[in-house]
């Protein structure tokens, strides 16, 4: 397959004004005319539901939970970035698209990058419009703070509920939409198959959640919102619901995945404590301005953080990037943290943990000041371990928390498949091998209110459609696939558990394709995978009926899916022979363990095309030609 | 490292909206205190299908206690006994070994049961569909700082907006009223210069809407306050009240 990015000729800086101008447009009173299926209503999918409702096209969008609020953007903390220069400390568009490349290990396009630093500052305007409460300083203007991976401060937040915020704002500009009719919400509904007639993205068929009927719905296009991948490790950050099956859908019928193996580990998550535990609490990176990180010195120390003196701690971060300290990017910090405990300098009851302590800043400014910043997270912290955080350390220990990978698509956010729109965690496009913080919420609402409007226009000025109907025998076909594979799932009546079966798929993911990655370990977890696919479809319980609200029967479609798409990570890492941001594979490290890129072999992005059940992929690269930033090893120094 | 507990659920199943429901006893055993409510309930769960019967049915999602989905009653208080806390949140180091938790769903007329302990709560979205919203089309936004908000207005209105709407105010309200759901929306959009052009318009057809979901009025039992999972107070259901009277004389009969 030949990937054509479509990224506009001329200057960075013009590229997308000039490709706006470009763009066929649809005349308002064709608009009317075209239906768009939007899927998922997170930041991504709330607002280009609610700005392509605005334009006036019908859009029918679909959620999975029992409201479009609920989306897992709503669990974002920390905040979102813009290049405000608000504080006068230098920052510009310009610098947003470096540091942003920079961050993302030289691994992402420059001119989707530079887009998304280009928008920033408009949707900080749209949010405050639709009365996002942002935090602000005593003169009434919008306060910022400094978040990992920067040194000036761009980031923008409503305490540590940011994307709750920013989702709200989003969904209320939807429920707006609803209630004037150009949005047809539906809920609690999944999509289970994406449907293609004359090569061109035409419907989804999808389950409804409460009956469990098996719907068909067509349109013009179909835009897919619909998140990361972060559970195919089952703990991770990522909220239960989120899946791959969408995006892995779409992908079986032609869109190729982009840099599945790119996945981001947090560095500050409540470690794991038990075998039962069934997600991992995520600490907002913004607690690593004021929270410093450390160790004793000693391996093997077991005292309490209070009898170990200043002398015999090691704040490894601060010892060893002096510049950045302790906000360093993301996957830095998370290597460092697990490399601590590989010399057993890990703390609490498991070893897997470091500390991070708030007692300078609190002495510093006071427990007021960190409790109006911090203070949700604290009592979060609080009520989760039982310990209180002003008081003694909090431990940490980082957990997947995103994924940068996802569906391939173009300078137009289109996949391989035309028709097919990729927007926000879904897609792969603009935070290379690692995402900074506060810029996801960037990225989804970038991508939904200020980029897809205009290039969604282009695609159906230019296009010819046939008149379908969901009578149409690609829908019966689709139909009767979904059909046949929840009644496999539901006759296997086997003695092992859906959640059973995820638990054990993590466990091999996270040992060896994690924060540290070798090609024995790669193909070991491959073959594991295999393994454990096969004893799946045999020995799942799914308990309940088709036609019902079955839970059950929800995870092990979900589950299935991961058991397919976890061998594709596989691939795309061992692929992959450098290390780069989150891909780290020991074999190429420099001489002070950090990422080693080889710009020589693998400055691309790595597409992998579907050829057929049981068949290997087939890779496809895009080249990465950077015109406007020089490619250095990232030193944080 | 903690000593598991022994429990006793009872909790109420219910196969659809017309069947007439039933409590069932369940033993939750070896459970640890660290665990939170939602993985208790995973254990049990696990449980039932390895013996063949059906697993409980109940939402949830996040589990970081943001997302809203989850919450049922326990011990006849939604969300639970602990203050400030969403299920999700609630940990079994709170409960006691040999307790007997009587687990039911948010009860409400405006929420029927699908299963178990699940209910539909699309109702506070129609609210929200109303008027829950400033009127800003994608693009047409002024620059960020045109207008200035005083901080401890923008302050209250952060204490407003932090509603998670997981309806939990309407369940433990004898007249389940949704009042503090739709003062939190009505108060955060009124207290920011952005949301003044339309505050008459929003809470008069907010309220309207409520009454048309079946909910019902409020009468200060204040036990929505005492419930909030995220402590939202009801000093914005008087600031609802004002918004709404001021509305209703400024219209002059045209509401």
């Amino acid at each position: 397959m030949r990937l054509d990015a479509k990224i506009p000729a001329g200057p960075l800086a013009q590229k997308w004004d000039r490709h706006r101008f470009e763009l066929k447009l649809v005349n308002p009173a064709n608009k009317r005319k075209y239906d768009i299926i939007v899927v998922g209503t997170g930041l991504a999918g709330a607002s280009a539901s609610a700005s392509l409702a605005e334009l006036g096209y019908n859009v029918k969008t679909f959620c999975i939970h029992d409201s479009p609020r609920r989306a897992h953007s709503i669990a974002a903390q920390g905040g979102i970035n813009a290049a405000k220069n608000y504080p006068n400390d230098g920052d510009s568009i310009w610098r947003l698209f470096y540091d942003t490349v920079k961050g993302g290990d030289f691994r992402a396009r420059e001119a989707n990058v530079y887009r998304l630093a280009q928008v920033s500052n408009l949707i900080i305007d749209q949010c405050v419009a639709q009365g996002v409460p942002f935090a602000r300083e005593y003169g009434g203007l919008l306060a910022n703070r400094s978040f990992g991976g920067a040194q000036l401060s761009r980031t923008f937040y409503a305490r540590g509920q940011t994307g709750q915020q920013l989702l709200l704002g989003a969904y209320s500009a939807l429920m707006r939409q609803v209630a004037t009719g150009k949005v047809r919400m539906f809920p609690r509904r999944e999509m289970l198959d994406l449907v293609l007639i004359n090569g061109q993205a035409r419907g989804i068929v999808a389950r409804n959640l409460v009956s469990g009927e098996i719907e068909r719905h067509e349109g013009h296009a179909v835009v897919l919102c619909t998140g990361g991948y972060g559970n195919v490790y089952y703990l991770s950050t990522n909220a239960k619901a989120c899946n791959v099956t969408a995006t892995f859908r779409a992908y079986k019928h032609g869109a190729c995945f982009g840099n599945p193996c790119f996945t981001q580990i947090h560095p500050t998550c409540i470690p794991v404590h038990g075998t039962y535990q069934s997600k991992l609490t995520l600490m907002s990176e913004s607690l690593r301005n004021d929270g410093r990180v450390w160790v004793p010195k000693t391996p093997g120390d077991k005292r309490k953080p209070s009898q170990i003196p200043e002398a015999e701690r090691d704040y490894f971060l601060e010892r060893k990037y002096p510049s950045f300290g302790n906000l360093v990017p993301r996957d830095v910090a998370s290597r460092n943290a697990k490399e601590q405990c590989d010399q057993d300098k890990g703390v609490g009851d498991t070893g897997l943990a470091v500390y991070l302590d708030f007692a300078d800043a609190i002495q510093r400014d006071s427990r007021a000041v960190i409790e109006k910043k911090y203070g949700n997270l604290f009592q979060m912290y609080e009520k989760i371990t039982g310990e209180d955080p002003y008081e003694t350390p909090m431990m940490i220990y980082p957990a997947v928390h995103y994924t940068m990978g996802g569906l391939w698509v173009d300078y137009n956010l289109m996949s391989t498949i035309d028709g097919l729109f990729v927007l926000g965690e879904a897609n792969f496009s603009d935070h290379g091998a690692n995402r900074l913080g506060a810029s996801a919420l960037m990225q989804g609402l970038a991508d939904g209110y200020f980029v897809i409007p205009y290039t969604i226009g282009g695609y159906l000025a230019g296009s010819r459609f046939t008149e379908v109907s969901t009578d149409h025998s690609a829908f019966g076909d689709s139909v009767k696939q979904v059909q046949e594979r929840v009644a496999k799932l539901l006759a296997a009546r086997g003695r092992r558990t859906v959640d059973d079966f995820h638990r054990e798929l993590g466990l091999v993911m996270w040992d060896h394709c994690g924060m540290a990655r070798t090609n024995d370990g790669l193909k070991t977890a491959r073959s594991r995978i295999q393994a454990l696919r096969a004893e799946f479809w045999e020995n799942v319980r799914v308990p309940g009926a088709e036609h019902d609200f079955n839970q059950s029967l929800e995870k092990a479609g979900r589950v299935a899916d991961f058991l397919e798409f976890a061998e594709l990570m596989i691939l795309d890492a061992l692929a992959r022979q450098e290390s780069c941001g989150g891909h780290f594979n020991e074999a190429y490290q420099t001489e002070e363990n950090e990422a080693k890129r080889d710009d020589a072999h693998f400055c691309h992005a790595a597409a992998w095309e579907f050829t057929g059940d049981g068949k290997d992929p087939v890779l496809n690269k895009e080249p990465l030609v950077f015109e406007n930033v020089h490619l250095t090893q990232r030193s944080y120094k | 490292m903690s000593k598991p507990i022994h429990l006793t659920l009872k909790i109420w199943r219910q196969n659809g909206p017309d069947d007439r429901g039933r409590f069932e006893i369940y033993p939750a055993k070896n459970i640890s205190t660290d665990m939170s409510f939602l993985e208790m309930l995973d254990v049990v769960n696990e449980q039932l299908t390895l013996e063949g019967q059906e697993p409980i049915a109940f939402e949830h999602d996040c589990r970081e206690g943001i997302c809203g989905t989850c919450g049922t009653m326990v011990n006849g208080r939604a969300h639970g006994q602990l203050k400030g806390t969403t299920l999700c949140q609630l940990h079994m180091r709170h409960f006691s070994d040999g307790d007997t938790l009587v687990i039911e769903p948010f009860r409400a007329r405006a929420y029927p049961v699908i299963k178990d302990l699940v209910v539909d709560r699309s109702a506070l979205d129609r609210m929200i569909q109303t008027g829950g919203y400033i009127s800003v089309n994608t693009g047409s936004a002024p620059e960020a700082n045109t207008l200035p908000v005083p901080q401890d207005r923008a302050e209250r209105a952060m204490d407003a907006a932090a509603c998670i709407g997981c309806g939990a105010c309407v369940a433990s309200c004898p007249n389940a009223s949704a009042m503090l759901f739709v003062s939190a929306k009505v108060s955060q959009l009124a207290l920011l210069p952005h949301g003044r052009p339309e505050a008459a318009r929003r809470a008069l057809s907010m309220v309207r809407a409520m009454d048309a979901c079946g909910f019902g009025n409020c009468s200060n039992h204040r036990e929505c306050e005492k419930t909030c999972p995220k402590e939202i107070s009801i000093i914005n259901i008087a600031r609802l009240n004002r918004e709404y009277f001021k509305a209703v004389f400024l219209s002059q009969g045209n509401y």
